[in-house]
């Protein structure tokens, strides 16, 4: 399976199974497209010559030239994995990674809010530290050979059980080593408790923090409002800017939330960019079709155009040496993922976990409060086998609506909480987010190449 | 190749014997939380990549 697409003055072709990636130009790109439709290789030769008046050795070097990347397996490759005897009923046998919700409760009350004002649809709640420490000790137990393990200490707002995030990463610290375990902590805030403190201890522990702005003031205000309704952007911005300048190069993002209230979204973007920012992340914003801020199919060519503006402006600042990351462009098509991960996907219910404060278990952040998608708590492990199997079988193969996709191993399905909110299964398709999921994997490729045009 | 320039990528062929340890980041951790995207996540396995 081939996709072809032309971009900022780029023709690209992806070869979707071998990962390859070609610019070519106007000819190739009208011969590989004959191909791919089945035409036969010397009439399409034929037509493209004298479409382009060139000699028919022209076009005849160039099918030799494809003929090559074929044999190669860059190009036209069928596809070698559906067939594998991937067992992914055993391959996820060990857990990694746990969310953990030290607090269902929050000291901001942002319109958008999929935790609904942090509470997750239950009562308010802050995690006690043995529930934590129980939580570590129950990931080390089911890590089986894994060295890396990743907790995020999440909420509603994490900050707001400050003292019992601290003691939770002292203690695991206090364990890895005869573990054999590397912690590699992450803490989402949305920056309102930050403190002297705080920064301190997260440059020292943190090997993440994610922190939640969405761009300009009345943008930020709009949304992310306090308890009494006021705009946070005032309060959060000095705090944001005093963890990262004291951050020495550790990893931070700065993450925004679009909504239909802004779908201009770069020029939060580029405020984020403006203000010093350098790690950028903005999310569309998921939640009912009914809301009055929810993205609609009138909005998708202005957020396509937006993605591509997004795309140029970052090449422009790198070319004058002030450039930024979107963690949505950030491609390493040489080392990325191998395709057991691009088949497997996020590792919800398998290998990575939500944990609420009172110590169950959900497949991720984005489940807490569905009831049926419990999966157990951190003493008994994952009980609920029906859904644990759902999980183990939800990869990109299970979802029939990505048979056909060039996508499918950049987004690996997509996110199963989005298929499960959009359509009611796991493995359905969360078609808004696909389109918007192919659009950036198109940018993020188009800027790989003029990358390289720049490199030669 | 007068027309094609080819871009350097893992052979996503060849991972399927180099590939699957597993160390690499959880997708969702590092910023996102609200989608799913694999190709940026970075492989944790240096000796795979060679």
């Amino acid at each position: 399976m081939i996709h072809q697409y032309k971009l900022n003055g780029f023709n690209i072709v992806l070869d979707v199974f071998s990962g390859s990636v070609h610019i070519v130009d106007e000819v190739a790109y009208d011969l590989i497209a004959a191909l791919d439709g089945g035409e036969v290789p010397a009439d399409a030769c034929a037509r493209i010559a004298a479409h382009y008046g060139l000699p028919k050795e022209e076009l005849e070097d160039c099918l030799s030239d494809i003929e090559e990347l074929k044999s190669a397996g860059k190009l036209f490759t069928n596809d070698p994995y559906a067939n594998y005897a991937f067992d992914f009923k055993n391959r996820h046998a060990t857990i990694k990674a746990l969310c953990l919700h030290v607090a269902h409760t929050c000291n901001l009350n942002c319109e958008y809010c999929f935790a609904g004002q942090g509470k997750f649809h239950g009562q308010s709640a802050l995690m006690s530290y043995e529930v934590g420490k129980r939580a570590l000790d129950f990931l080390i137990e089911h890590s089986g050979t894994h060295k890396n393990l990743e907790v995020d200490f999440f909420g509603g707002e994490p900050l707001m059980n400050w003292e019992v995030v601290k003691q939770l990463v002292l203690y695991a610290r206090s364990i890895e080593k005869d573990a054999g375990k590397n912690f590699r902590f992450t803490l989402t805030t949305n920056g309102v408790g930050i403190n002297e403190d705080v920064i301190d201890f997260c440059n020292k522990e943190m090997y993440n923090v994610v922190l939640s702005l969405d761009g300009r003031k009345e943008i930020h205000d709009s949304k992310r409002v306090d308890l009494q309704g006021r705009g946070s952007y005032d309060v959060i911005l000095p705090k944001f800017k005093k963890l990262v300048e004291s951050r020495g190069g550790r990893g931070y993002y700065m993450r925004g939330t679009f909504t239909h209230a802004n779908p201009d979204f770069t020029n939060d973007i580029f405020h984020m960019a403006d203000l010093g920012f350098t790690e950028l992340s903005m999310e569309p914003v998921v939640c009912d079709p009914s809301m009055p801020y929810a993205l609609t199919d009138a909005d998708l060519p202005t957020l396509f155009r937006q993605y591509e503006i997004l795309a140029e402006e970052m090449l422009k600042r790198k070319q004058e040496g002030r450039p930024f990351t979107f963690y949505h462009y950030m491609l390493d098509l040489a080392h990325g993922p191998c395709i057991y991960k691009r088949i497997s996907g996020c590792g919800s219910g398998t290998e990575y976990f939500a944990v609420t404060p009172t110590g169950d278990l959900y497949p991720c952040h984005q489940f807490v409060g569905e009831e049926e998608y419990k999966m157990g708590d951190i003493w008994q492990g994952v009980t609920n086998t029906e859904k644990a199997n759902e999980f183990k079988h939800c990869n990109v193969y299970a979802k029939k609506e990505c048979d056909d996709c060039w996508a499918k191993l950049y987004c690996s399905g997509g996110c199963a909480a989005n298929a499960y909110h959009a359509t009611g299964s796991v493995t359905g398709a969360y078609e808004y987010g696909c389109k918007l999921f192919k659009k950036r994997i198109e940018c993020a490729i188009m800027l790989k190449a003029a990358e390289s045009a720049l490199e030669d | 190749m007068k027309r094609i320039q080819t871009l350097n990528t893992r052979d996503l062929a060849k991972s399927v014997k180099n590939g699957g340890c597993g160390e690499c980041q959880t997708s969702c951790q590092s910023a996102c939380k609200t989608s799913c995207g694999v190709a940026n996540q970075a492989c944790e396995n240096k000796d795979a990549n060679k």
